[in-house]
């Protein structure tokens, strides 16, 4: 009984790899040295990296629905005749900053309603899941376009920076945390109010 | 996969841009007084000096030379020699010019009566190999190792994991013979130094004699190890008595070294004493067989009695290579790089008396150096015949040594490691000279040419490179190879070279 329990603890033990077959003949200098087959190494390697590279920039968002420009603009008609429409009004909501100064109203072209302007922002803790509304700092990436980056557009999945000084958070080294990322969860337009995840 | 050399380096870059130091010859230099010596003369020989004379300090190695042949009478074909002095018991190297080497450094002055030993250079020059003339397939599996014949570089043979060895003619790049009978892959092939025998060494644990120009199987199979071969060696003709056949020693990953009477097909003595396998095996002129080993030691052992002489300990992990600085010498045996077959065997080691004399012979008695490179990423050097202690640590290479090889005068290393690199060391003392990179994998094995002046370098990356030993810089780059080049050769006679690997197929490469 005892021999059949030591066999199939053996069995189960993956010694030194059996002698590989013909194709894979290797000279007396690579005997004994375990080399990876080189075809899985690199594709190790670029799965590595992969996620390495995805890790950075995971957020609890990672697709939203796009948005049209039909839908996020809208045409405004000019002019004495109402025939010039080359002026546009963005739809949905807004973070314009502090110290915004409209361009002289003639020369705009995209128009930025103050009714839409948001300052403040509900941000949840993911881990603590409590709330807090918090002024907005920037608006750093919105998902759909560079351009609405710039503008400041607020949709969903937009990645703003929040000011948590209220948080009362401290880094590792003993310096006050004040400002960090959270991603926008609703659709503002829709709510009226922009609700974030903090991003941790 | 082609490379580009790699664009210099910052401090490359800013080195250029320091003001150089021109090396130019003062007009008021005065004359200096110099003396020749030969350096492989016996010692209290009459011609072993020639007296002093007085040449101007500027005066240039060409100038040295064309003075040597003219005292030698030698003018209408002319020698090329390399000049050297000893410095604080240093021997130093004539560059340039006499002034370049010696006044400006301040080694001597110009009161000095300096004594220049002059060492004849290879008379013949090796044109590089350029191009690829032929890809011959014919091997079924991976091709592991390559050897030309040591005097016709028509001839060569390959060993290869379908458990055979072919021997090949090059001039029609077609296949001679298939050298059958082994039941598992050809690890190892060497020809014996006069070029009558081929061995081989199997995965099978026997090696197998097998004859040239037939391609039979020379007697029973060589049977006694317990596992694979990892190397071997032939005895040098010059050691052989007239009448003779040389023997064979082979190693093996069981640890024991055993000798083989290639005639009766016997193994005459078996060495054990490695604790672990033995990665490399050198049959020396001196009538010593070098064995390195996995378990990190050196062994000498006595080649007539397989007596342990003595254990060369300083490795720090595997030995994975070594070399001889008469490798090549014993290699040719009789034969020079003109191939001129010996009239009988007296005249076979006479000349392989003079061969082995030309590299091994340093002021009339034999230094036979060697290098030996290891797992820990460092080489020693050795002279194994005078002392148990290492010469100097090479040390610069940033992953394992996989290869070392002297080149065929002794006067230079060069070492092939895993971290993409080949360095060249000065094999007197040891001292790095330079670094070839451009490889991009590891580069497995190296050869030199004949001559001294050319390396050709396999790798991993699948081309294979040839180096210049004079400018240290990349001189050609032989890609062609679809898969790991394993083994590579350079034939005696500097024609071509022949390289194979994982993707099957030889490759021979010519100029």
């Amino acid at each position: 009984m005892k021999k059949k329990i030591k066999a199939h603890e053996e069995s189960k033990v993956k010694g030194p790899k059996q002698q590989p077959k013909e194709d894979e003949a290797l000279p007396t200098y690579l005997l004994d040295r375990e080399t990876q087959n080189s075809a899985k190494a690199i594709s190790t390697s670029i799965k590595q990296k992969r996620m390495e590279k995805a890790d950075k920039f995971s957020v609890p968002l990672p697709r939203v629905r796009g948005i049209s420009e039909e839908e996020m603009f809208k045409v405004i008609k000019t002019g004495t005749k109402k025939s010039k429409s080359w002026k546009r009004m963005i739809t949905k909501h807004t973070f314009v900053g502090e110290g915004f100064t409209r361009r002289p109203v003639k020369l705009e072209r995209i128009i930025r309603p103050s009714a839409l302007r948001q300052k403040k922002a509900n941000v949840t803790h993911p881990e603590l899941g409590v709330t807090v509304f918090l002024p907005i700092l920037a608006v750093k990436k919105n998902p759909q376009s560079p351009m609405y980056t710039t503008l400041g557009v607020l949709t969903k999945g937009t990645i703003i920076e929040v000011n948590v000084s209220e948080m009362g958070m401290v880094t590792a080294g003993g310096k006050v945390v004040w400002g960090k990322y959270a991603q926008i969860t609703n659709e503002p337009d829709r709510d009226g109010c922009v609700n974030a995840v903090l991003l941790v | 996969m082609a490379t580009v050399v790699p664009p210099p380096s910052k401090k490359q870059r800013k080195a250029a841009q320091l003001e150089r130091e021109v090396d130019v010859v003062p007009s008021d230099l005065p004359d200096v007084l110099i003396k020749f010596e030969a350096s492989d003369a016996p010692e209290a020989s009459q011609d072993r000096i020639r007296g002093g004379f007085r040449v101007p300090g500027g005066i240039t190695e060409k100038q040295l030379e064309e003075l040597l042949n003219k005292l030698q009478h030698t003018e209408d074909d002319p020698v090329p020699y390399s000049f050297s002095f000893t410095a604080n018991d240093q021997l130093m190297d004539i560059r340039t010019s006499l002034y370049a080497s010696v006044l400006k450094p301040g080694y001597k002055s110009t009161e000095d009566f300096i004594t220049l030993l002059y060492t004849p250079r290879a008379v013949f020059k090796v044109k590089p190999i350029t191009r690829a003339s032929g890809t011959i397939s014919g091997h079924g599996s991976t091709i592991l190792a390559a050897q030309f014949s040591p005097n016709d570089s028509s001839k060569m043979v390959t060993g290869a994991g379908d458990s055979t060895a072919r021997l090949w003619d090059c001039n029609t790049q077609t296949i001679q013979h298939t050298l059958a009978g082994h039941t598992n892959w050809v690890l190892c092939v060497s020809w014996s130094p006069s070029g009558d025998v081929i061995a081989t060494g199997s995965m099978d644990n026997t090696i197998r004699l097998w004859d040239p120009k037939t391609g039979k199987q020379l007697g029973k199979p060589l049977a006694g190890h317990t596992k694979w071969i990892s190397s071997i060696s032939w005895e040098p003709l010059h050691a052989v008595a007239v009448g003779e056949k040389p023997r064979l020693c082979s190693g093996s990953k069981d640890g024991t070294i055993k000798v083989w009477d290639t005639v009766r097909n016997v193994c005459l003595l078996t060495m054990c004493g490695h604790a672990s396998s033995v990665s490399c095996i050198r049959w020396g002129g001196a009538g010593y067989i070098y064995s390195g080993s996995h378990d990190k030691t050196v062994k000498m052992w006595d080649a007539k009695d397989g007596k342990c002489v003595s254990t060369l300990k300083s490795h720090a992990h595997w030995v994975n290579h070594l070399s001889l600085s008469t490798d090549y010498a014993l290699r040719m045996g009789p034969y020079d790089h003109t191939g001129v077959k010996p009239k009988d065997d007296a005249e076979a080691k006479q000349n392989a008396q003079k061969n082995y004399n030309k590299v091994a012979m340093v002021g009339g008695k034999a230094k036979e150096l060697m290098v030996t490179a290891s797992d820990d990423f460092t080489m020693f050097l050795w002279d194994p015949l005078s002392s148990t202690k290492p010469i100097c640590r090479m040390t610069g290479h940033q992953k394992l040594v996989n290869h070392v090889s002297f080149s065929p005068d002794g006067r230079y290393i060069a070492s092939a490691s895993f971290d993409n690199s080949i360095k060249l060391w000065d094999a007197r003392t040891g001292k790095f000279i330079t670094s070839f990179r451009g490889h991009v994998a590891s580069v497995y094995q190296v050869s030199w040419s004949s001559d001294c002046r050319l390396i050709v370098s396999a790798s991993k990356d699948t081309t294979l490179k040839v180096w210049d030993v004079n400018t240290k810089k990349l001189m050609v780059d032989l890609p062609g190879h679809s898969d790991e080049v394993y083994a590579v050769d350079w034939s005696t006679d500097g024609k071509r070279v022949a390289s194979g690997g994982k993707d099957k197929m030889v490759r021979i490469w010519t100029h």
